[in-house]
């Protein structure tokens, strides 16, 4: 394609990036670095129906004055990301010098909001991808052996945990888990422990989560093996088979190493995707026992009083946090499709 | 949505207007953005009804999140907001809503004085009805173990164990323990019962990490023993299919959820024959319920010509004035407009104004420490800390997100 044709080709898609990605970006990594003005508070009292008490409020005017000369707000530096409810840097540094076992700094750790968040969203991401990767691809395989007649329902089926509305597919699991659901009982039964409850204990509550992530996800990497395996070399694979190699080595020496270019791809997607988890929780009222980055900032936006340069700096730790978790990936693409080969 | 919102309005009038409401005219644009239950619905229809006004409204369940950036523009998209005593304050600290003082002297003399929130002298909302959590409790199952209606949490583990101990239920309690807000809340209400103080006096500094802090916090822990082990996934919702389902004997629940439980939908004639409302309990010996008052009121828009403020007045006094109380609406809430007549499922509410309980704090940092709470009580109840650690991680996720907002300097 020539340089002119292919510029205004993706033009309308580059102005579209920039617009709504890049712009909102820029915008969100500004409001992270501000905070809100000082707050002039005084006493007041205050009446109503069930009679006057005295209390705090703020001085509007005295506020409004503040705002009028900085719109933006106070200049806050990096000093949001290092609070206590951020990368907490103090508090890290103090648990250090206090610890006496790495096993007690561990604990002190896992005590801040943001550790914490991490340590699921990162034991999620990283039990979440490659079981979504294997299982796609054993359904692919199984669903490519299927007589041809079948395949159209088998696909469909397969495909259904995509289909299905995340927050529903969510509810559907969470109900089944229930003490009284069908798993729940189930579990109860194999536990012999009639007060065994998924929902009540840490552990469970993320094996549930992971579950289902890999039961959401699955259908992509499934779909994406599939078109890989209809372009496998069918005379490499019959030369295999008249070579006398069974199934398995037939699938472990041809198809593999064909469908590994696609596992970068999925691998790709699955970690962004699964890096910013946040429907399940939800779903699975799962707060108390998991909580991720982007649950943290669900909660700084859904507060009565809205901590909007918190959650702006909890995004842009998500963005730093996902930029880094693809490095490889995306440094391995490059060296696979931008050197000549 | 707002076609659909208007029709069902439009029911909710013909109602009305079947009753024979006063006469209401302005002149000017009324918007109201507000929750989504039936006794803002009644009063939104009949502010809807006054002659001469461009009416909409939007009632929805994230009234929350539209309220402030729909009246932060100028001229503001919502001309009135109904609001609680906890949300009010994300208005009063953004400055986005005016005083009535004005209005209430030209076109609001009618108005109990009891209705009128003011804030530093200056009347900042109306306020129209009134909710609290109270006890509800299964009179079968309490005659069955030869036990008194409790009026302390203390008397209720003591009743809980019997049951449990008769064999009658493993979890006779419960409550909206969900993680989150509604856990908040319940610390909230145990806190105020045990006679503590959120803040050091006159200033933003929370101080909750003290005897009363590990006191309620102790409390909410025993009761949890008696309860579905799932409780931190229960909200108000989940906690009233629990006791429609016949689960649970005794819990501390929402005024405004009594309606439901004790009508003859969802249950079996032995669960809601038997459920019975009583007021709040105490804890300790502090002589505070543990609960805490809510009204729900309406206020008008800063950011709006004078004349559509006058004509949102006079339509939201219409909207909460004695005509809108009629057969369907008397039972809705627990009303604080001239002519109220209690219902049995009213009760619960008017006993907690009655012994004193506290209102939910109007301060403008109160909801930080509410979002703290939540997201983190929930470490102490499962066994991981200590009430101690528990409190001193909120009071630092609080003074954290408190020096963000600007109120510790």
């Amino acid at each position: 394609m020539k340089h002119a044709s292919f510029f205004w080709f993706v033009l309308p898609s580059s102005l579209m990036m920039l617009l709504f990605i890049a712009f909102s970006i820029v915008s969100v990594v500004t409001q992270s670095l501000y905070q809100a003005h000082d707050q002039v508070i005084i006493e007041v009292e205050n009446c109503g129906p069930f009679g006057c008490t005295t209390d705090t409020s703020v001085d509007a005017q005295a506020t409004a004055a503040l705002r009028e000369a900085e719109p933006l707000g106070k200049w806050a530096g990096l000093s949001i990301y290092t609070d206590r409810n951020h990368l907490a840097f103090t508090e890290v540094g103090e648990a250090w010098v206090s610890s006496v076992s790495m096993r007690d700094f561990a604990g002190s750790l896992m005590n801040l909001p943001f550790y914490d968040a991490m340590a699921f969203t990162l034991t999620y991401t990283a039990v979440v991808t490659p079981l979504t990767i294997i299982l796609g691809f054993f359904i692919a395989i199984g669903v490519n052996a299927v007589a041809r007649a079948m395949r159209g329902p088998t696909i469909f089926l397969s495909l259904l945990p995509m289909i299905v509305t995340p927050i529903v597919g969510a509810l559907v699991l969470f109900w089944m888990v229930d003490a009284r659901g069908i798993l729940g009982a189930a579990l109860q039964w194999i536990a012999d422990d009639p007060n065994f409850s998924v929902k009540a204990s840490t552990p469970s509550m993320w094996v549930v989560l992971m579950v289902y992530g890999i039961w959401s996800s699955a259908p992509f990497a499934f779909i994406v093996y599939y078109a890989g395996l209809q372009t496998v070399n069918k005379d490499t694979l019959e030369a295999a088979m008249i070579d006398g190699a069974t199934r398995a080595q037939r699938i472990r020496y041809v198809v593999v190493p064909h469908l590994v270019p696609l596992t970068t791809f999925i691998a790709l997607i699955q970690l962004m995707d699964n890096f910013r988890v946040f429907e399940p929780i939800v779903s699975f009222s799962a707060q108390a026992h998991a909580r991720s980055l982007s649950y943290a900032i669900y909660t700084d936006l859904g507060g009565e009083t809205r901590l909007l340069s918190s959650a702006a700096a909890t995004s842009v730790l998500t963005i730093i946090g996902v930029a880094i978790l693809l490095s490889p990936v995306l440094v391995r693409t490059w060296r696979d499709f931008g050197s000549p080969r | 949505m707002k076609i659909l919102k208007n029709a069902m309005l439009g029911t909710a009038v013909a109602a009305l207007a079947a009753t024979g409401a006063v006469a209401c005219e302005a002149d000017g644009r009324v918007s109201i953005i507000g929750n989504e239950f039936p006794a803002i619905q009644s009063v939104a229809a009949a502010a809807g009804e006054c002659a001469g006004i461009d009416f909409s409204s939007n009632l929805t369940a994230d009234h929350q999140s539209l309220n402030l950036p729909g009246m932060t523009g100028n001229p503001a998209e919502y001309t009135t907001a109904i609001v609680a005593n906890s949300s009010i304050v994300a208005l009063m600290n953004e400055d986005v809503i005016r005083p009535l003082d004005d209005l209430i002297a030209t076109y609001g003399q009618d108005i109990p004085q009891r209705q009128l929130i003011t804030i530093d002298g200056k009347v900042m909302a109306v306020a129209f009805m009134a909710n609290a959590q109270h006890l509800l409790y299964r009179e079968d199952v309490l005659e069955q173990v030869g036990a008194d209606v409790p009026t302390s949490y203390e008397e209720m583990l003591e009743i809980a164990e019997q049951i449990r101990s008769e064999g009658i239920m493993e979890y006779p309690l419960g409550g909206p323990y969900a993680a989150g807000w509604n856990l908040a809340q319940e610390f909230t209400n145990m806190y105020i019962g045990t006679g503590g103080e959120f803040f050091v006096p006159g200033t933003a500094e929370v101080s909750i990490n003290n005897p009363q802090g590990v006191e309620a916090l102790e409390m909410m822990k025993a009761l949890t023993e008696y309860m579905n082990p799932d409780y931190l996934t229960h909200d108000s919702n989940g906690t009233s299919a629990e006791w429609e389902a016949g689960n649970m004997a005794m819990m501390h629940m929402w005024g405004s959820r009594t309606g439901v439980l004790m009508d003859a939908e969802g249950s079996e004639p032995q669960v809601y024959e038997n459920t019975k409302v009583s007021g709040p309990l105490t804890v300790g010996d502090s002589g505070i319920p543990a609960t805490t008052l809510w009204w729900d009121g309406w206020t008008v828009a800063k950011n709006i010509s004078d004349e559509d403020a006058a004509a949102t007045f006079i339509a939201m006094a219409h909207g909460s004035s004695p005509a809108i109380l009629n057969d369907e609406t008397m039972s809705q809430a627990v009303w604080l407009i001239d002519g109220f007549d209690p219902a049995p499922v009213n009760e619960g509410v008017l006993a907690s104004v009655a012994a004193g309980s506290k209102p939910y704090p109007m301060r403008p940092f109160q909801g930080l420490l509410h979002t703290a709470l939540g997201d983190n009580i929930a470490d102490f109840l499962q066994g991981n800390e200590s009430a101690e650690q528990t409190l001193a991680d909120v009071e630092a996720a609080y003074t954290a997100a408190a020096a963000e907002k600007g109120f510790l300097q």
